[in-house]
């Protein structure tokens, strides 16, 4: 049978010389048709699911994008007028008020993602800095620094959120105490909230960023700052030309993701302003979902959805991209 | 090589200044759980005139505490046992062999990670609405439905975490057990599995935790029976009065059982976060 030759074939011919998988290599097997087969059968529970949660409801979202899918047709969706790119239309038309709110949205979305990686990178550094070298007390600090992350989110949040209270909160009543401010001041209503979420989202991520970079410095030996030592550089000069390079690879990764989850983040504006989001504090992700199920149409929301994720992928695409040539070059 | 003493006291500061704002909220939270209602209505107090254990005790019955505590526990619980399960053989197939297609797959499960979950979350309740109509199953607003939504993200990192620690083990151990005669599946469950159990483990709690925090498919996928801790903590909040020390007994009270999971774990937890950052 061709099945069974092409299959053996394919099995003992794939696994390149750099990475031996340790599957088919014998020629003699008690199943030679598995080999070929099994990877498929393996994976396919797995495909099945991804098919389910994430292809068919990401084509129904486009599909969507494209209809007049208001409340009278939320039963029977597959019903809704197809309106072409309307929706589409409308949430870019910043002249319009969805636009206008849509635009403002992103700006503030992109402002928090970028002062909170940057915020959460920087504490993560200095951490991962501090306790390069084995201290007394390192072990019990790292696991201290991991409780926020460890914590489930609304806890961490809603704790936060009390903090920040004008009246009952303990942020006003330290700086009160302390005779910074007057102790007044609300945190959780107009600019202040843009503040405030940002310091709750660094809480809450600069722990991970801590780890990654901290499994990154054990990597680097000792013997390259005793020779730098010995060369004469300073502290600052071995960050630089020795820490920050080495670290490369790791930072690659850690800003995107850092991004990504910030820009995509909705627990953070959802558990601390609750339903009165204030304009400054409007992350996309929650004003999608706002805008979605508060007037119901669906569609114009499935299609800012969409537009979310083209942005997301030019931008994931555009940072491997710069960074690909870079190592290039 | 010496450090500087600029550099020591530098340490001291710095490593000050990060616990203590690790710390605040946490000292926060627990100071606050053992305040009468009266002490947390006023001004913020350091140390409290008055300690008592009675938020604990009345968190149970200011809201249906017990109920969303059962919820959140069958929904992460079947999140995480469907992910990982899945995530084993997926892993597996893809850490050991070299199919056509792999790649393709590979990158679908990593970038699934990066889609908002907005965009999954309109066009899964309108078809969860639609299937309701249809077989008569209210899958929008029951605990099968919700854990269908948490799969969106817990499988994609499982399966993306478990690659990591699959990798991690050496192929030589497949190659002894081919030796000794035993077919793919039996080396993956008595070779492999056994040498990953910690990563699965770590990814288990990983999974859980994420699933167990989860609001925004919890805030529209579940009703008044089928809400979970995430979204039924809200309630302690009226509109005339908020407990706020019963709200941080309660996050207290469900944030124990992820937290020492998490602790326990960490060693493993960080070696797969970090290597799938690596990657």
């Amino acid at each position: 049978m061709p099945v069974t030759t092409s299959g053996t074939r394919a099995a003992t011919s794939t696994p390149s010389p750099a990475e031996p998988t340790g599957a088919g290599r014998r020629p003699r097997r008690r199943h030679s048709l598995t080999p070929r087969f099994l990877p498929y059968l393996l994976i396919l529970p797995a495909i099945v699911f991804e098919l389910l949660v994430h292809v068919i409801p990401m084509l129904a979202g486009i599909y969507m994008s494209t209809l007049e899918l208001t409340q009278f047709y939320l039963r029977q969706w597959t019903e809704a007028p197809g309106i072409g790119l309307e929706n589409f239309r409308v949430a870019i038309d910043v002249d319009g008020s969805v636009g206008d709110a849509l635009l403002n949205s992103f700006l503030v979305t992109l402002g928090f993602a970028t002062a909170s990686v940057v915020l959460s990178w920087t504490l993560g550094m200095f951490g991962a800095v501090l306790l390069q070298r084995p201290s007394r007390g390192r072990g019990l600090l790292r696991t201290l620094f991991l409780v926020p992350y460890a914590l489930p989110i609304y806890a961490g949040v809603i704790t936060w959120k009390f903090m920040l209270e004008r009246d009952t909160g303990m942020l006003n009543t330290l700086l009160d105490q302390t005779g910074i401010t007057s102790g007044t001041t609300f945190w959780l209503i107009g600019d202040n909230a843009f503040v405030s979420m940002v310091v709750v989202s660094v809480w809450r991520h600069w722990p991970f960023a801590f780890l990654a970079l901290m499994a990154g410095l054990q990597s680097i030996s000792d013997e390259i700052y005793e020779a730098a030592a010995v060369d004469g550089a300073g502290p600052w000069q071995q960050f630089r030309h020795f820490t920050l390079p080495m670290l490369r690879p790791v930072n690659l990764v850690l800003v995107l993701v850092l991004f990504l989850w910030t820009f995509n983040d909705f627990n953070v504006p959802y558990i601390l302003f609750s339903s009165s989001v204030p304009p400054s504090a409007d992350l996309l992700a929650i004003h999608i979902y706002n805008a979605s199920f508060l007037t119901w149409n669906f569609g114009l929301g499935s299609a800012m959805s969409v537009l979310l994720l083209l942005f997301l992928l030019v931008v994931t695409s555009v940072y491997l991209l710069v960074n690909r040539r870079a190592d290039d070059a | 090589m010496h450090e500087s003493r600029g550099f020591r006291i530098l340490r001291v500061v710095g490593l000050t200044g990060l616990t203590l704002f690790t710390l605040a909220p946490i000292y926060v939270m627990v100071i606050s759980s053992l305040k009468p209602l009266a002490d947390v209505q006023g001004e913020f107090t350091w140390i409290p005139d008055t300690l008592t254990l009675r938020p604990f005790v009345d968190i149970w019955s200011t809201i249906p505490l017990t109920r969303y505590f059962i919820n959140s526990t069958i929904v992460s619980v079947a999140a995480t046992i469907v992910s990982v399960l899945l995530a084993i053989f997926a892993a597996y197939a893809i850490s050991r062999y070299r199919f056509s297609g792999r790649g393709t797959f590979r990158v679908t499960v990593l970038s699934t990670q990066m889609f908002p979950g907005i965009l999954f979350l309109l066009p899964l309740y309108l078809i969860f609405v639609q299937i309701g109509e249809l077989t008569g199953f209210p899958l929008q607003g029951s605990r099968v439905g919700l854990t269908i939504t948490y799969l969106t993200f817990s499988l994609p990192f499982a399966i993306w975490m478990l690659v990591g620690y699959l990798d991690s083990i050496p192929r030589e151990l497949d190659e002894a057990a081919h030796v000794d005669g035993a077919g793919p599946l039996t080396t993956l469950i008595r070779v492999v599995l056994p040498s990953a159990a910690p990563g699965i483990a770590a990814v288990s709690i990983y999974a859980f935790m994420t699933a167990w925090g989860e609001t925004l498919f919890a805030s529209v996928m579940t009703t008044s029976d089928t809400r979970t801790l995430s979204i039924g903590l809200r309630e302690y909040s009226t509109q005339t009065n908020v407990y706020w020390n019963e709200v941080m007994a309660a996050s207290i009270v469900v944030s124990v059982p992820v937290v020492v999971g998490f602790l326990l774990l960490q060693r493993y937890l960080v070696a797969g976060l970090t290597a799938g950052a690596v990657k």
